[in-house]
């Protein structure tokens, strides 16, 4: 892939939670070395649990840096139109010139997104107005003929929030965050609180979207069904690194690290009745890291090396990324699921 | 003599009334719901719906916290809303719920250990340290925690996992029959979800309680359930065998439901599709019309005509 397809670069990014209480100083390392690239047109899912630091690394991604949280070090480097924007470095102008306008978000919680007093009508001009730069007119033409594309009727124009039902205030959020025509999107677990039937939907919108203006996603959550429906590649994030990468398909056929190949083997299916096994222990607290691989207290296949040394982001073929020191080894999935004992646990 | 089945709902009805005195409207929340657990033979029941579908509203008649507008609940044979005093507070002990959020369901400024002794206290009547410890212990090895590792620690000091896991220990201290799990796992991460869903199952075989595991969430109710209910706006629309149902639904409903599940073997593909809802007739009329029918493999579905061919669900998973 040439550099000029890639629409976002992070490079070497580590952001912390600084925070000092009457002198006693404490450190959340929420993102720790974090490196990646979102190519133009793609959707590039990020999967962790929570308190694996997914939320603060979409956090500076969405350039929204405030303290506690700091950039110690790396890069976050946009390129609308050509011209490169390192969001960590920007003047407040120039991120202010982008949001909304080249980079939007799609929220969580669409009822706690969208003002409760106010139509849905003038929510849009809250967001949209000053970005599009429109005669009010031609904004609310622009604004109607988008919400018929999402299969919305204008008439919601006129709707308070709670007249709406949760899907629909999705697809509302879903308009907002897409009105502008974005190049970068940010979904932020946009479809976690929707029932089946509705997730679907929403996400075969998001999709269609996605495709017809060309936008790059970053799609977080921690739903792998989600992610097999929805993304081209996946990040797996643990305890605040990205422990492996890859296309989609791979991540679901051929993983090699014990946590992407637990989290896969673990997934229910309709029409699967094998035992699944469940993951020991919990994710570490962030504040006291363990050292080494941070997966090492978890993992069923560690040896003395995880518990010193850090592994890197390896390089493998088929755009394919992995930081674990045996993922050269053919390790049978038995051990890795740590069948052997209390797997019914 | 034959043993009452542990849980018998008859035709279970619950209106909500809403609105004041000229615009009042009735709300029906439940609509005519009958089923029976078996006191023998422990299984995981299933209750699938979406929200809205009455499911939770079922649940609380099933706890005793909500009287039917009509229709009864049994368990082992008495009319759970006759219950009053120390009878109520022995199907209390018996018919235990577990809540959705367990970050939501402990007081974040109390030791979680407080809630156990509590239990402890009013269901076994323990007065002495030892009396509530005994139990508290007993509760949480057969989750596998132990006292020494929770007693002290305040909610927030937990994972999701293990205080869920505290919570249905919290549960097990009054020996209870039934276990009313209200989306036990819809707030847990992907890794312990397994963790609680497996949980669940060692309690059925090992400890013979029965589970009332309400989701909405397919593919954990094909991998744990017995048996299973399909709700729609109150109404049952299918009825028995877990993974009969699952692997070939019969009800409009059913079908869209197994449909919008997101399936693992175009992954990557981007190639999803909307579930196709409008196409299924969805109305409230057709869910009245319809009365649930035997069919031969032991279902029960609600059919509006008299025969419905399955519809082809090949292609979407």
């Amino acid at each position: 892939m040439s550099v000029t397809t890639d629409i976002l670069t992070v490079d070497r990014l580590r952001a912390y939670y600084q925070m000092n209480y009457f002198g006693i100083e404490r450190e959340v390392r929420a993102v720790e070395d974090v490196t990646m690239r979102v190519k133009a047109n793609e959707v590039y899912g990020i999967a962790g649990e929570s308190s694996s630091g997914k939320t603060s690394l979409i956090k500076v991604l969405a350039a929204a840096i405030r303290p506690p949280l700091r950039v110690l070090e790396g890069s976050v480097t946009y390129r609308f139109n050509g011209n490169p924007l390192d969001i960590t470095r920007a003047a407040e102008e120039e991120i202010e010139a982008v949001r909304w306008r080249h980079l939007s978000y799609i929220m969580q919680g669409s009822m706690s997104v969208l003002n409760p007093v106010r139509r849905i009508g003038r929510i849009f001009e809250d967001f949209a107005f000053r970005p599009m730069g429109l005669k009010r007119d031609a904004f609310r033409a622009a604004v109607e003929a988008h919400l018929a594309r999402l299969h919305l009727e204008p008439g919601v124009m006129n709707s308070y929030p709670h007249e709406l039902s949760g899907g629909m205030r999705q697809r509302v959020t879903i308009a907002l965050a897409t009105v502008c025509r974005p190049e970068f999107i940010i979904a932020d677990e946009p479809t976690t609180a929707l029932d089946v039937v509705v997730q679907k939907d929403v996400l075969a919108m998001i999709r269609e979207v996605q495709q017809a203006l060309g936008s790059s996603v970053v799609f977080v959550t921690h739903d792998m069904a989600v992610h097999a429906s929805i993304a081209d590649r996946l990040a797996i994030v643990y305890a605040g690194r990205i422990v492996e990468e890859a296309p989609t398909r791979t991540i679901f056929t051929a993983a090699r690290h014990p946590y992407t190949r637990h989290l896969v083997a673990s997934l229910p299916r309709i029409g699967d009745t094998s035992p699944k096994p469940s993951l020991e222990g919990r994710p570490p607290s962030l504040a006291e890291p363990p050292p080494g691989c941070r997966f090492h207290p978890r993992c069923p296949i560690a040896i003395e090396r995880c518990r010193k040394e850090v592994p890197i982001l390896e390089e493998w073929p088929g755009e394919h990324r992995v930081a674990c020191f045996r993922a050269h080894e053919a390790i049978p999935a038995g051990e890795i699921l740590h069948l052997k004992r209390g797997s019914l646990q | 003599m034959t043993r009452p089945p542990l849980l018998d709902l008859r035709d279970v009805t619950k209106t909500f009334s809403m609105g004041g005195m000229l615009s009042r409207r009735h709300v029906g929340a439940v609509n005519g719901v009958s089923f029976a657990l078996s006191a023998e033979k422990p299984e995981i029941f299933t209750i699938i719906g979406e929200s809205g579908s009455g499911k939770t509203t079922l649940a609380r008649m099933i706890l005793g916290n909500e009287v039917p507008t009509s229709g009864e609940v049994l368990f082992e044979g008495e009319n759970i809303a006759e219950r009053r005093g120390a009878a109520r507070l022995a199907f209390m002990a018996r018919v235990q719920p577990i809540f959705q959020n367990p970050f939501e369901a402990f007081n974040p400024l109390k030791r979680v250990d407080r809630y156990l002794a509590s239990t402890a206290r009013r269901f076994l009547g323990a007065r002495s340290r030892a009396e509530t410890e005994t139990p508290m212990d007993e509760a949480l090895r057969k989750v596998g925690l132990s006292l020494k590792e929770v007693s002290g620690r305040f909610p927030h000091e937990l994972s999701g996992g293990q205080l869920q896991r505290v919570a249905v220990a919290r549960a097990l201290i009054s020996k209870p029959r039934v276990i009313v799990a209200d989306e036990p796992v819809s707030m847990v991460d992907a890794s312990l979800r397994m963790a609680i869903v497996n949980l669940f199952r060692r309690l059925r075989d090992e400890l013979g309680v029965t589970i009332i595991y309400i989701t909405h969430d397919l593919a954990t109710a094909y991998y744990i359930s017995d048996r299973l209910i399909i709700m729609q706006k109150g109404y049952v629309v299918e009825m028995g065998p877990a993974r009969p149902i699952l692997d070939a639904p019969r009800h409009p409903y059913s079908q869209l439901l197994k449909r919008s599940v997101l399936s693992f073997d175009e992954s990557g593909a981007g190639q999803i599709k909307p579930s196709g809802r409008d196409e299924v007739d969805l109305t409230a009329e057709s869910l009245i019309a319809g009365r649930l029918e035997p069919a031969e493999d032991g279902r029960f579905v609600r059919l509006s005509k008299p025969i419905l061919e399955p519809r082809q669900t090949a292609g979407a998973l």
